[in-house]
């Protein structure tokens, strides 16, 4: 079997799919690509379905060795420098990786998480449907480290056609659209008003399982615990210190902090490529999407 | 039993409904699982059971699903169909005696208590395969002990408000340690991962400590 070598894992590299679904009852996350969109697009571009599994790379890069080759493979999302046997490669585009040489990609030189895709998908053995790392429960393949051997699964029918991936702009501002509800009936009545006015950033502590942010407190009008109920992804939780959290895909699958309301999954993608300090503004939207 | 349900929207794809007891939430969720079975649910994702509510998640018409769903009357009967699981308990936790205390009965007293009850499992959540059982009489509800253990085995038996739990693997953890299980009660290798899954219904069997 084909297979890549791990000669530098970066900061945290692990192996994403769409993740698990239909186990949320049982206590486990969905898990899954970050950007999903970067995630398909890398997919396609080696002609591979969306649910083959990718590598997400966080902020500084991997580097891989082809055991056998060549390989097809393509970097998304987060735009960075790629290296073929030392040769400049193209971002955002199919490249041949021969036989014996090395991948690299370089730090992300804007947003935060890159995807690298192989023609044939990741192909770890999956655990409850997905071959997807959940770093909350530490279901799946363990984040990458030097030496991990990564077997290749064989090609998918026809290959892939031409395409290109646009380059992402640096997000200078992360807006997130807010549907109210669960729980909004725990907030004050002016709080949706004074969260769309105001201006929060994405805080350092954000991860896997939410961005975090920090800005204006929101001020709860009922005390008293809720009981845990179920999560749903994109759910804006406020722990008591009035921070909202937005959950993304190692979310838990049950929560006991009030849901204000739920950001929709498309604005998740730019979520997952913006980096500590960015600016988050909240839009309230009302009646169906 | 016939309270209404409360159906709150969650997002665009996802409906929270929400029960007056924890009955009431046995009953939907197995009403739910049986609608899906006769495929009258239509697309569903995730059916969550919690504490007083049952999330529908990936669901793909919200709004005829919140319709259908408002109109259902649930009797208690539904929720007592689940399978039997017997898990064989050494009773020799470090908490056992002070839960005897909080009883206020001796420690053999307090297995009995513990192990004639059968219990059901409600929800999971904390971990992957920990379920929150219900079953033991209100009177009997112990808090969370005041510093959680850094380090507490897996199989380990536990309470902690009027919740049983099994630790599924080794983790951090503040309930009260009665006992432990050599079964395995969760492998993600194995089908069914999780033998504490929503609806199961529980019995804790006293047995004595293997050497």
């Amino acid at each position: 079997m084909n297979a890549l070598i791990v000669l530098r894992p970066g900061p945290l590299t692990t192996v994403q799919d769409l993740g698990r679904r239909g186990v949320a009852h049982l206590g486990v996350p969905r898990a899954g690509a970050l950007d999903a969109a970067a995630h398909r697009a890398a997919n396609r571009l080696v002609g591979n379905p969306g649910e083959a599994a990718t590598l997400e790379t966080t902020l500084g890069g991997v580097a891989l060795r082809a055991l056998v080759g060549p390989l097809l493979v393509a970097v998304t999302g987060a735009p960075a420098a790629v290296t073929v046997a030392g040769q400049p490669a193209a971002w955002g585009a199919a490249v041949l990786l021969p036989a014996g040489a090395v991948l690299e990609v370089g730090p992300a030189q804007s947003g935060v998480r890159g995807y690298l895709a192989v023609r044939g998908g990741i192909a770890v053995p999956p655990v409850l449907g997905s071959r997807s790392a959940d770093l909350l429960s530490g279901l799946g393949p363990a984040p990458l480290r030097s030496g991990d051997r990564l077997p290749v699964g064989a090609a998918p029918g026809p290959g892939p056609l031409p395409e290109l991936v646009p380059l992402p702009a640096p997000p200078s501002e992360l807006v997130l659209r807010l549907r109210l509800g669960p729980r909004a009936d725990w907030f004050a009545p002016d709080v949706p008003v004074a969260l769309a006015a105001a201006r929060y950033r994405v805080a350092a502590a954000s991860n896997r399982v939410a961005l975090r942010t920090e800005g204006p407190a929101l001020a709860r009008s009922r005390r008293g615990e809720l009981e845990s109920e179920g999560m749903v992804l994109g759910a804006v939780q406020v722990p008591p210190d009035g921070q909202p959290v937005v959950f993304l895909a190692d979310h838990p699958t049950t929560g006991g902090y009030p849901v204000l309301g739920v950001v929709p999954a498309a604005d998740l993608d730019a979520a997952a490529q913006a980096r500590p300090g960015t600016p988050v503004r909240f839009t309230v939207v009302r009646g169906r999407s | 039993m016939d309270d209404e349900l409360t159906v709150r929207p969650v997002g665009d794809r996802a409906l929270l409904l929400e029960a007056g007891s924890a009955e009431q939430v046995a009953a939907l969720y197995a009403r739910l699982l049986a609608e899906r079975t006769a495929g009258r649910l239509g697309e569903v994702a995730e059916i969550v059971p919690a504490a007083r509510t049952v999330l529908l998640d990936g669901v793909a018409r919200p709004a005829e699903l919140a319709r259908a769903v408002a109109g259902w009357t649930l009797t208690a009967a539904q929720a007592v169909s689940g399978p039997l699981l017997e898990v064989p308990t050494v009773y020799d936790g470090a908490d056992l005696a002070e839960v005897a205390a909080l009883w206020g009965v001796g420690e053999a007293q307090a297995v009995e208590i513990h192990s004639g009850v059968e219990y059901r499992v409600a929800f999971c959540g904390f971990a992957p395969g920990f379920g929150y059982l219900t079953g033991l009489p209100e009177r009997y509800a112990v808090p969370r002990r005041a510093t959680p253990r850094p380090s507490v085995p897996a199989g380990a038996v536990a309470l902690a408000g009027p919740y049983t739990g099994v630790y599924p693997r080794s983790s951090p953890g503040g309930w009260q340690l009665l006992g432990r299980t050599e079964l395995t009660l969760w492998d993600e290798r194995r089908d069914p991962a999780a033998l504490l899954a929503p609806g199961v219904r529980v019995r804790f069997v006293p047995v004595g400590a293997v050497e």
